[in-house]
C-alpha cells in the first residue's frame, strides 16, 4: 500500500504550559445511522441516546450526532443491515487535540456554545462551528478536548488556532 | 443573534441554523390533480403575519434535524411548538410529515 | 486658566498635541492632560468653525474629538476617553478624521462568553449587583468602559463603608476577580443589546497588549444595566465656548485627575447636584463666584469670550456680567437608557426627574441605580444589591420625597442662533425652529433634517434636549413626542475590532484538496470555487493562461490528462428505500440502475428549475453513491434530509456525506485506458469488460480504489477514487507514468462546453428547466411524480420564447465574447429599451474547434439556430451565429477511445 498523508501532515502544533495542540491522524471513524428502536441487539457497540454525549464502548468511543446518527471512533467492524446504515468516514475528518488550562478559552474565541466545564464537561460532545468551520467537539477530560474537522477545512482551522493561540 | 431552541441539541446561536420558512405547507398528495393556480399557491404563496408565526428551522451546523417553532415576528419571542411529528418521550418537537 | 491642582503628582508621560510637546500623568485622559497644560481649545466645530473646548469628562463628550497620529492613525477619538500613554501624538480635527493608508499592524479578535448575570457598569450599583449575584453562586460578568472600577464614584469625593470611593471599588472588584466564575472586564464598552439577551462588548486591551481590542459576544441569562447617567446641558447663548463645561465633568477633573478646569467659576444649575460639584471645586482651589440656580430665577443669558482660544472671559447672569473663566452647567440628568431601549424595553418620561427612565422590559433585564433615576449613593448600592440577587428593586423617589429639579431646557432669548443643542453637529435652537417651521413634526424627521444627534457621539448630550426643545416648539408634551431610537453601537467601534481575526488569510475558510501542495509546487494557479481552491491551470515557463489552457485541452483530446476532482460533493445513500428516494428527487429513473452501473442525473426544485446535477452510482441494491457539483455538496445533502425528515419520514433511507472520504482524479483522453491498465494490472480495461457508465473496485498504483467510467469531456475517461489520505500518492503515481498532463478547471470548462454540457450555476441561474437546456430526455415520463414534475405542465414552462441553451460562433473566430454579454437581434441599437434576447453564459477559445465559441441562454434559442445575433461589446455590435449547443463530436464517437 502506498504512503498515506494526513490532512495536517507538517502541522507543527503547539506545545507549552497553557496550551497543547496537535493532530491525531488516521483515526478509524464510522458513521452509523439507525432508528434507535430498530437497533439489532447483536450490534457490537452501545449507542448513547442522550443528545450531546459520548461514551466508551470497549476499544471504541461512540458519539451522539443526532437522534438517528452516531460516530464510532475506533477499530471495529460494524455490520450494515436493512435498518442500520454504516459508512466509513475515517478520512472525512481529522482530529485535533486541544489541551491545557487555556484550551477552553482558546476555543471560545471561535465557538459560540458554552464550553464551561459545568456545561460541557467530560462525556459531552457537540456538533457546532469553530471559527468558520463545522466541527465536532469532544470533551475528553477537564483540560483536554478533541476537535474533529473536515479534511478540507483542517489547514484553515489549524491556522486559525495557531493565530488565536498567540494570546495563550 | 437569536437563540434558537433545537429540540435535540438545546439552545444554539441562530448562525447554526437554516431558516425554512412557514411550517405546515405540505407537499400536495397528488400534484397532478392541482390546477395551475393551486400549484402556484403551493410554490409561491406564504403567510407574512406581524405576530406569532409557526415556522421551520434546520440545525444545519448541529444535528441536522428539522423542527418547528413559533416566533413572534415583531419581538422575536420564541415558543417551542407541539405539532405533528413530536417524538415521544423527548418533550420536544421535530417536524413530521405535512410540515414542509 | 486651567491647570493642575496643587500638590498633585504622578508618573510623567510625554505626549504631543497639535505639534506641541506636553507632559501629563499616568491615569490622565488626553483631555485631562490637555486641561492640566492650560489647553482650552481642543477643536473646531464642523459647520460653523467655532472654537470648542472640553465639555465632558467621559463618553458624553461632543467637542474634544481628536485624530490620533501615533502609534497608529485613528480618526475621531474622544480625548476624554483616551488613556494617556507615553509617546501619544494627537491633533485636533474639524469634523472628520483621517484613516491610515497603511495596514493596521495591531491584532484584534473576538470571543464568546456565557453567564448567568451580566452586569453592565461597575459603579456603585453595578459593583454591588455583581457582588450580590456572585454570592448566589452565579456565573457573573461585570463589564465597564472605564480603566478601573468605580464608575462615576471617583469623580466625587464620596466614601463607601468609610473608604474613598475608588478604594472601595477596587476592593470589591478584587473580591469578585478572586472568584472562579466571575469575570471583571474593564475598558470594555457594551455597545449593543440584541435579541435573547445577546450583548456585544468591545474591550480595549491597550497599546501594549498582544491583542489591541477584543469583541465579546455575551449570552446572559439575566442582565443588570447599571450604566449610570449623563448630566445634560442647557441651551443658552454662547453655550459652546471653551470654558463652558458640564458641572459633573468639572467635578471629575478636580477629583479624579487633580485638574482644575478654571480658576473662577460660575455655576448654572436646575438642581442640587451642581452644589456638590461647586463644593468639590472650591475644595480643590477653584473660586466659585456665583451660583445661578434656575429654581431661584438665576438664568445665564450669555457668555463673553476672550481671545479666540481662551474661551469664557465673563458670564452674563440676567443682565449682569460676572468675570469668570469657567461656567459649570447642570440641566439635570439623563439616565443611560440606551442599552435598555435597544433590548426592546419601553421608556417612560418621569415628571419628577424630568427625564426618560426605563419602563416595561422586553427581556430578562433589570436596570439599577442612576440608569433608572436613583441618584443617591445609598440608593444605588441598595438598587444593585437587589438587582444582583434577583430581589424586587426599591421604589423610586416620588415627587414628595425626591428633590425636584427645575424643568428648564432653553434660556429665553430673542436670538437662538448660538443656543447650541448639539455641539458636535453645530445644531442650535434656531435650527430646530426652522425644522418645525418647515412643518416637521416627528423627532426622527427633525433629527435627519437638522442632523441633531447624528454625530458620532450619537446625541449623548443633545438627544433628550432636542426632544424637549422640539416638544416646546410644537406645544406638545415631551412624553408624547418621545426620543429618537437608541441604536447600537453605544460608542464608536473600529471596523478592525469588528473584523477581528476574520481578515487576511483567515477572512474565510480556504478548503484544499489532499493534493493541493502538489498543484501549488507545480505552478498551478488556483480558482476559487465556493471556499475551495481548485487548480485552475498549470502554466509552463513562457505560457500565458490562453496558451496553457489550449495546451492542456489538446493533451486531453489527443493524449491523456488528469485533473483533481476531489471537490465534487459525495453522498452515501443507504437503505431499502434508497432507490425510491432518488427516484423522487431526480428527474430521471434511478431505481432501474443496475448494481455496478452509473447514471447521470438532474435534480430540480418543485418550481421545475434545475438545482443540481451529478452522477449516481449503484453500489448495492440498497446503496448508492451520489455526486453533486462542488458548490452544492452541502445544499444537496440538506435537500435530501429535508424531504426525508419533513415529507417522507416513512422512507427507510439514510444519507451521509463522504465528500472528503474520497480523493478523486479524473483521467481523460484517448490514452487514458493504457495508463489505467498499466497502473491497475488486475483491472480488465477493455471496452467490453469495462463499459461506459460502469464502475469497478480494484487497486490503482497499489491503492485500494473505485474506478468509474464516466466522462465530462466526451473523451474516454475515468474517475479514480481513493481514500483522501491516499490522494497525493495516487496523483503522483499517475503523473509518474510520464504519459499524463495535469489540467485544471479552466480546461475542464472548455472541454465540457465544447460538448455542450452545462455547468449548474454558470449556464443555469435558477430560472432554467431541463427542457431549456435541451435535456428533455432526462425528464422521466414514466414516474408518477418527482420533485419539479408538476411545474412542467405550467403554462410558463411551456412558453416557446423561454431561454434555451444554445451555442454561439462569433463570425470573427478570434473574437472572445465576454461571459455575461447581452444578445440583441438588431445590427444597430435602437433607442432604449432595447429588446434583449438573452446572454452569454460560457465563452472560450477552443483548440479542438480552432476558434472561439460560446454557450448562451437565448429566448426561443433552438428556433434561432443558424440566425445571426449581435453582441454589444463596447461601442461595437459583434455578429454571432446561433448553433446547436453541442459543437464537438456530436455523434459521441470518442467516448470509448
Amino acid at each position: 500500500m502506498a504512503d498515506r498523508l494526513s490532512p495536517l501532515a507538517g502541522f507543527e502544533g503547539i506545545s507549552d504550559a497553557r496550551l497543547r495542540v496537535r493532530e491525531i491522524p488516521f483515526l478509524r471513524q464510522t458513521n452509523v445511522r439507525v432508528d434507535p428502536g430498530r437497533l439489532p441487539s447483536s450490534f457490537p457497540v452501545r449507542l448513547p441516546v442522550s443528545p450531546g454525549t459520548w461514551l466508551s464502548s470497549g476499544e471504541t468511543d461512540v458519539l451522539w450526532l443526532g437522534p438517528d446518527e452516531w460516530l464510532v471512533i475506533g477499530d471495529v467492524d460494524l455490520p450494515r443491515s436493512e435498518d442500520v446504515a454504516v459508512t466509513d468516514v475515517s478520512a472525512q475528518r481529522t482530529t485535533l487535540l486541544v489541551a491545557g488550562p487555556g484550551a477552553r478559552d482558546l476555543l471560545a474565541h471561535g465557538c459560540a456554545i458554552d464550553l464551561h466545564p459545568s456545561v460541557f464537561g467530560p462525556g459531552r460532545c457537540a456538533q457546532t462551528t469553530l471559527a468558520r468551520a463545522q466541527v465536532i467537539l469532544i470533551a475528553r477530560e477537564h483540560d483536554e478536548l478533541w476537535v474533529l474537522v473536515r479534511a478540507s477545512f483542517a489547514r484553515y482551522l489549524a491556522a486559525w488556532i495557531t493565530d488565536a493561540a498567540v494570546d495563550y | 443573534m437569536l437563540l434558537i431552541p433545537c429540540p435535540w441539541c438545546g439552545p444554539r446561536d441562530e448562525a447554526e441554523f437554516r431558516y425554512g420558512g412557514q411550517a405546515h405547507v405540505a407537499y400536495p398528495g397528488d400534484p397532478g390533480a392541482l390546477t395551475d393556480e393551486e400549484w402556484a399557491h403551493y410554490l409561491f404563496f406564504r403567510d407574512n403575519p406581524k405576530g406569532p408565526f409557526e415556522e421551520r428551522w434546520n440545525h444545519t451546523s448541529g444535528c441536522r434535524r428539522w423542527f418547528n417553532l413559533t416566533r413572534d415576528t415583531a419581538t422575536n419571542e420564541i415558543w417551542p411548538t407541539t405539532s405533528a411529528g413530536a417524538r415521544p418521550g423527548t418533550g420536544t418537537v421535530a417536524t413530521g410529515g405535512g410540515s414542509r | 486658566m486651567t491647570g493642575r491642582r496643587a500638590g498633585y503628582a504622578g508618573e510623567v508621560l510625554r505626549f504631543t498635541f497639535d505639534g506641541r510637546a506636553y507632559e501629563g500623568y499616568r491615569g490622565d485622559t488626553l483631555a485631562a492632560a490637555l486641561l492640566a497644560n492650560g489647553v482650552r481649545r481642543v477643536g473646531t466645530s464642523v459647520t460653523l468653525g467655532r472654537p470648542r473646548g472640553v465639555f465632558g469628562a467621559w463618553t458624553e463628550e461632543p467637542n474634544a474629538v481628536v485624530q490620533i497620529e501615533r502609534p497608529f492613525p485613528e480618526p475621531m477619538v474622544q480625548a476624554t476617553t483616551i488613556p494617556l500613554y507615553e509617546g501619544l501624538v494627537a491633533s485636533s480635527v474639524a469634523g472628520r478624521g483621517r484613516l491610515s493608508p497603511e495596514p493596521d499592524p495591531a491584532r484584534y479578535d473576538a470571543t464568546h462568553a456565557h453567564c448567568d448575570v451580566l452586569v453592565v457598569g461597575a459603579g456603585p450599583a453595578g459593583l454591588s449587583a455583581a457582588r450580590a449575584a456572585a454570592r448566589t453562586g452565579a456565573r457573573v460578568i461585570l463589564a465597564d468602559d472605564r480603566p478601573s472600577p468605580g464608575g462615576g464614584l471617583p469623580d466625587t469625593a464620596e466614601t463607601v463603608d468609610g473608604r474613598p470611593g475608588a478604594e472601595w471599588a477596587l476592593a470589591v472588584a478584587a473580591e469578585l476577580e478572586a472568584l472562579p466564575d466571575v469575570r471583571v472586564l474593564c475598558r470594555t464598552s457594551v455597545i449593543g443589546y440584541y435579541d435573547h439577551n445577546y450583548l456585544v462588548a468591545v474591550e480595549r486591551r491597550g497599546e501594549d497588549a498582544v491583542t489591541r481590542e477584543r469583541v465579546w459576544r455575551i449570552r446572559a441569562r439575566r442582565v443588570v444595566l447599571a450604566t449610570g447617567a449623563h448630566e445634560r446641558p442647557i441651551a443658552f447663548a454662547g453655550n459652546d465656548l471653551p470654558g463652558v463645561m458640564l458641572a459633573s465633568a468639572a467635578r471629575a477633573y478636580a477629583n479624579r485627575y487633580g485638574v482644575l478646569p478654571g480658576r473662577r467659576a460660575v455655576v448654572f444649575t436646575t438642581g442640587d447636584s451642581a452644589y456638590d460639584a461647586a463644593h468639590d471645586l472650591a475644595e480643590a482651589g477653584v473660586e466659585i463666584v456665583e451660583i445661578a440656580d434656575a429654581r431661584k430665577g438665576g438664568l445665564v443669558t450669555g457668555v463673553a469670550g476672550g481671545a479666540e482660544d481662551q474661551g469664557v472671559r465673563a458670564v452674563v447672569i440676567g443682565s449682569r456680567e460676572v468675570e469668570a473663566d469657567l461656567l459649570l452647567v447642570s440641566g439635570g440628568w439623563n439616565p443611560l437608557v440606551n442599552l435598555f431601549s435597544q433590548s426592546g424595553g419601553e421608556l417612560r418620561y418621569d415628571e419628577t426627574l424630568t427625564t426618560f427612565v426605563p419602563g416595561h422590559s422586553a427581556q430578562a433585564v433589570e436596570v439599577a441605580g442612576a440608569a433608572r433615576g436613583v441618584f443617591t449613593l445609598a440608593g444605588c448600592l441598595a438598587d444593585g444589591e437587589a438587582a444582583g440577587s434577583g430581589s424586587p428593586l426599591p421604589a423610586l423617589p416620588s415627587e414628595e420625597t425626591g428633590t425636584r429639579s427645575q424643568d428648564l431646557w432653553v434660556v429665553p432669548s430673542d436670538d437662538y442662533t448660538s443656543h447650541f443643542v448639539d455641539l458636535q453637529r453645530d445644531v442650535t435652537v434656531a435650527d430646530l425652529q426652522r425644522a418645525t417651521g418647515a412643518g416637521l413634526r416627528s423627532v426622527e424627521h427633525i433629527k435627519r433634517y437638522t442632523t441633531a444627534g447624528t454625530a458620532h457621539d450619537q446625541g449623548k448630550t443633545s438627544g433628550v434636549l432636542t426632544s424637549a426643545v422640539v416638544a416646546r416648539l410644537l406645544g406638545v408634551g415631551i412624553a408624547e413626542l418621545g426620543t429618537t431610537t437608541f441604536r447600537a453601537p453605544y460608542v464608536p467601534v473600529s471596523f478592525a475590532a469588528l473584523a477581528g481575526r476574520d481578515r487576511g488569510a483567515l477572512h474565510d475558510p480556504v478548503r484544499v484538496t489532499a493534493t493541493h501542495d502538489w498543484h501549488a509546487s507545480h505552478g498551478a494557479l488556483f480558482e476559487n470555487v465556493g471556499q475551495w481552491k481548485r487548480a485552475w491551470y498549470y502554466p509552463r515557463p513562457g505560457e500565458d493562461m490562453e496558451a496553457a489552457v489550449l495546451r492542456e485541452c489538446r493533451a486531453v483530446r489527443q493524449a491523456t490528462g488528469a485533473m483533481d476532482a476531489s471537490t465534487l460533493g459525495k453522498i452515501d445513500v443507504q437503505g431499502p428505500d434508497a432507490a425510491e428516494l432518488l427516484d423522487r428527487l431526480y428527474t430521471n429513473m434511478m431505481s432501474t440502475l443496475k448494481v455496478g452501473a452509473i447514471r447521470y442525473g438532474l435534480m430540480c426544485r418543485p418550481d421545475g428549475m434545475v438545482f443540481d446535477d451529478g452522477t449516481v452510482i449503484r453500489l448495492a441494491p440498497d446503496r448508492f453513491l451520489v455526486t453533486t457539483t462542488t458548490g452544492n455538496a452541502a445544499a444537496v445533502l440538506d435537500w435530501m434530509e429535508e424531504w426525508l425528515q419533513t415529507e417522507w419520514p416513512d422512507l427507510r433511507a439514510r444519507c451521509t456525506s463522504v465528500t472528503e472520504q474520497w480523493a478523486t482524479v479524473a483521467m481523460a483522453g484517448p490514452g487514458s485506458r493504457d495508463v489505467l491498465g498499466g497502473l491497475a494490472p488486475e483491472l480488465a480495461v477493455d471496452v467490453e469488460s469495462f463499459p461506459f457508465m460502469t464502475w469497478r473496485d480494484t487497486e490503482v498504483a497499489g491503492i485500494s480504489a473505485r474506478v468509474c467510467r464516466i466522462s465530462f469531456s466526451g473523451e474516454l475517461a475515468y474517475e479514480i477514487n481513493v481514500s483522501w489520505w491516499h490522494g497525493p500518492a495516487l496523483w503522483k503515481a499517475i503523473l509518474a507514468t510520464g504519459a499524463v498532463t495535469p489540467y485544471g478547471t479552466e480546461t475542464m470548462h472548455v472541454l465540457r462546453a465544447e460538448k455542450g454540457y452545462p455547468i449548474v450555476g454558470q449556464d443555469t441561474d435558477g430560472t432554467v428547466t431541463p427542457a431549456d437546456l435541451g435535456m428533455d430526455w432526462i425528464v422521466s415520463k414514466k414516474k408518477a411524480d418527482f420533485i419539479g414534475r408538476r411545474s412542467y405542465a405550467r403554462a410558463d414552462t411551456a412558453r416557446p420564447d423561454r431561454r434555451h441553451l444554445v451555442g454561439l460562433l462569433p463570425e470573427d473566430p478570434e473574437v472572445l465574447v465576454p461571459e455575461g454579454t447581452q444578445l440583441v437581434a438588431c445590427d444597430r441599437l435602437p433607442e432604449p429599451p432595447v429588446p434583449m434576447l438573452g446572454y452569454v453564459t460560457s465563452s472560450y477559445r477552443s483548440a479542438a474547434l480552432g476558434r472561439t465559441f460560446a454557450l448562451a441562454l437565448v429566448s426561443g434559442g433552438r428556433d434561432r439556430i443558424g440566425q445571426r445575433l449581435y453582441a454589444p461589446i463596447g461601442d461595437a455590435l459583434l455578429p454571432v451565429t446561433v448553433t446547436h449547443h453541442v459543437l464537438y463530436d456530436p455523434e459521441g464517437t470518442r467516448r470509448d477511445g
